[in-house]
């Protein structure tokens, strides 16, 4: 709850309607574009919409792909996703998004629609407890039942997704309270009474971290998704950081683009599929300097046996993050880019100088890891490699402003090893939560708001099914999309596992019936290309890239392909699997805990 | 994960706005996170500012008690949690009404417990007592135990309220 000033100025006592006063806020908070769907108990607002230019309207084609659409927005922009949806089935469409952005920390405001205040209860038509549903996957909800509430509870909406630890926020808008008149507050009069989290750390903690970081032996940087979200300066100052105390730098799934991947510092992605420099190097460290990451289980490995010798400092702006899973030695609750400003200052007024001499010997040892060339591939001139076409895809886009989505699965991972981002807000995933077709809807809204930036969702054929109604979508905006499809016929990633944990027995992995893409693109006003042979790839890359359309591209890659290296499940940094069976691999890759696990 | 550590059991004030479904939230939090609620007492304790307080009683191992206190903390509603446990000292009560249906020499057995334990009779038949009491859930578990022999057939206790000894307000 918060206080709200006294409207004083005569234009603030004007009264409004639900739906003017939900518009207005939306624009007084600098929102642009909202992605949602009609129904019943949101046509007042949609009436209003009607009536104003200052707001856009994209309308999607199913609920859960306006906030995959708003999440991709979001994060490639630093700003707010707003999706709005009707009651019932329209709420509880956009639940999986909601929770997809918790996970991930993407700001989103759901505006959803509710039956009116006096059937609330009665199971009316389209009636859904929406803020039941959706209390433990949004960061905070709100149901309105008066309009003298409305334009406070918009304003708070916004500062509790954008502040500490981002994250969605539902308003639920019974239908009466829409056409209901009351009066409109900026957001300059709202302040938030309890949830006002800290973002400068404590300067104590910012010494102990630097003692720490200046004994280092064997250090690492250990960077996660948080530093995309403090904003551009975090990926500057880390980078800084790296480049100046000369640490290697590894960073999770959601970091990647937080420092450059051409950096000679940066070891690539760590966790279940990253590299294995990363992983070694974050098993033999001394000293973690964990930022803006959460030591989430794809990312740890086995727990008793992660990272046992180093001593670690962990930077998030969510206390419930730190010592968590692991127990670290420095806790610095605050925004990255306000501790790694401090981190710098306080290494500037020591004139801090790190142990170069073991620095050179810990590199010595990692150059010898990265010898191995974990993601090394032998393309042949049949078959295409998924990872091959990954760095096609790669080699031939990097010049030019590049955005990447992702669905989930072993293409996911492809793309993350294998394409390099040089800067943040480039590189949009389910990581989290691993929701499967998410890559288009995303790629959507990453599109409208870089309109001449060239958008590729990295896709496997079983997610991009899971949203294909969104290409209608992309058609009617005209969005010049490309879905990069890495088609092997299977759930890639289930199909990996049955082989390595399940006896090679592929139970309902496989799909029997998959749509010609070609033609299923063309009907929906898209172009079509396929390509099967490793010698075409680069000629349907480059149409791909000049036709200026929306465009799916099938390519059809190597059915039986895993994604290496692994760690499996249950097992620790240091025990990777390297490659297929027979090679650097142990002969019973998974123990009877880890099966458990997923 | 670290070796195992012992089960603590800890209690947790809240202070929280007193708005519709803040107890679904905290109540969410606890089962959702898979952690334990041994008793929770919650009432409005500033109606001018409409706060309500929670005196959350739970156990977990150290690292699991600092999560809920962090993941409680950061509930937007909430504006303090203080774990008393670890607090300094401070005092806990409850209150219990616990019904004993006898005759004869039961009912004059149990009539003289309730004296013991400084319990009053708040209703009484020719062949029933309602019994309060207050005091720290041990004094009530050992009053229950002692009761259910001479027949106790119900009890309904209200779970514990803390608050720190000493001038310092929460």
């Amino acid at each position: 709850m918060s206080s709200v000033a006294d409207a004083t100025s005569p234009d603030l006592r004007a009264e409004l309607t639900g739906s003017e006063i939900v518009l207005k806020a939306l624009v007084d908070q600098g929102v642009e574009l909202i992605f949602g769907y009609p129904g019943g108990a949101v046509l007042p607002i949609y009436d209003a919409l009607f009536q104003q230019n200052a707001l856009r309207h994209i309308l999607v084609r199913q609920e859960g792909g306006a906030v995959h659409a708003a999440e991709g927005y979001a994060r490639s922009t630093g700003k707010v996703g707003v999706v709005l949806v009707t009651s019932g089935p329209g709420a509880t469409n956009a639940v999986t998004g909601l929770t997809d952005a918790l996970m991930d920390s993407i700001p989103v405001i759901c505006l959803t629609g509710q039956v009116p205040t006096h059937l609330i209860g009665n199971d009316a038509f389209q009636e859904a407890d929406t803020t039941g549903i959706t209390r433990p996957c949004t960061k905070h909800n709100y149901l309105v039942k008066d309009v003298r509430q409305l334009a406070r509870v918009m304003h708070e909406a916004f500062h509790v997704a954008t502040s500490g630890r981002p994250g969605p926020v539902v308003i639920d808008l019974p239908k009466d309270v829409l056409f209901a008149k009351g009066p409109y507050v900026g957001p300059e009069a709202v302040k938030h009474r309890s949830y006002n989290p800290r973002r400068v750390p404590e300067q104590a903690r910012i010494a102990e971290a630097v003692d720490l970081l200046m004994k280092a032996k064997r250090p690492i940087v250990y960077g996660g998704g948080g530093i995309i979200n403090s904003g551009p300066d975090a990926s500057r100052l880390v980078t800084e950081f790296v480049r100046r105390s000369g640490f290697p730098c590894t960073l999770t799934l959601m970091g990647l683009g937080a420092v450059p991947a051409a950096d000679p510092h940066f070891l690539g992605m760590l966790g279940m599929h990253g590299s294995y420099e990363a992983n070694m190097a974050m098993h033999d460290c001394d000293v973690m300097f964990a930022v803006g990451s959460r030591f989430d289980d794809r990312v740890t490995g086995r727990l008793n046996a992660f990272s046992p010798n180093s001593r670690k400092i962990h930077v998030d702006i969510d206390p419930s993050s730190i010592n968590k899973n692991v127990r670290v030695e420095v806790p610095i609750v605050g925004d990255v880019a306000e501790t790694m400003k401090a981190i710098l200052a306080e290494w500037d007024r020591r004139r801090a100088e790190p142990d170069r001499k073991s620095l050179a010997t810990w590199w010595g040892q990692i150059e010898s890891w990265r010898a191995r060339k974990c993601f090394a591939i032998a393309q042949g001139a049949d078959v295409i490699k998924p990872q091959y076409a990954v760095q096609r895809l790669y080699e031939l886009t990097k010049d030019r402003e590049t955005f990447i989505t992702t669905e989930v699965g072993q293409h996911q991972m492809w793309a993350a090893q294998l394409y390099r981002f040089e800067r943040p807000n480039r590189w949009m995933t389910s990581g989290g939560l691993g929701t499967m077709g998410y890559g288009l809807p995303a790629a959507m809204g990453v599109q409208l708001a870089h309109p001449d930036a060239l958008v590729v969702d990295v896709a496997g054929e079983a997610s991009t099914l899971m949203n294909i109604q969104e290409l209608s979508t992309i058609v009617q905006y005209r969005l010049p999309v490309k879905v990069f499809i890495l088609n092997n016929r299977y759930m890639g990633m289930v199909r990996q596992w049955q082989e390595l944990l399940h006896g090679n027995r592929y139970s309902e992995s496989y799909m029997d019936a998959l749509p010609d893409f070609v033609k299923l693109a063309e009907a929906f006003g898209c172009v079509g290309l396929r390509c099967a042979r490793p010698g075409d790839l680069d000629g349907v890359i480059r149409e791909m890239m000049a036709n200026g359309r929306p465009t799916v591209v099938d390519v059809a890659v190597d059915e039986k392909e895993n994604c290496f290296p692994m760690i499996p499940s249950g097992a620790a940094h240091n025990e990777m699997i390297l490659g297929p069976s027979g090679k650097d691999s142990p002969g019973r890759p998974v123990s009877e805990e880890g099966m458990v696990l997923v | 994960m670290p070796p195992q550590q012992p089960i603590e059991r800890h209690t947790i004030s809240v202070i929280a706005d007193n708005e519709p479904g803040v107890l679904a939230r905290i109540v969410g939090l606890f089962s959702g996170r898979g952690y334990n609620i041994e008793s929770l007492t919650v009432a409005e304790t500033d109606a001018s500012e409409h706060l309500s307080r929670f005196t959350i009683v739970t156990s977990g191992t150290p690292m699991v008690i600092e999560q809920i206190k962090s993941q409680l903390d950061r509930l937007v509603p909430v504006h303090r949690v203080r774990d008393m446990t670890l607090g300094g000292p401070h005092v806990e009560r409850e209150l219990a009404l616990l019904k004993v249906v006898a005759t004869g020499e039961k009912r004059v057995e149990s009539l003289r417990l309730a004296d013991v334990f400084r319990a009053k009779v708040i209703d009484s038949t020719i062949q029933s007592f309602v019994f309060e009491i207050t005091g720290a859930t041990d004094k009530v578990n050992a009053f229950i135990d002692i009761l259910r022999p001479l027949g106790l057939v119900e009890v309904s206790r209200t779970g514990v309220a803390a608050i720190a000894r000493g001038t310092e307000a929460m």
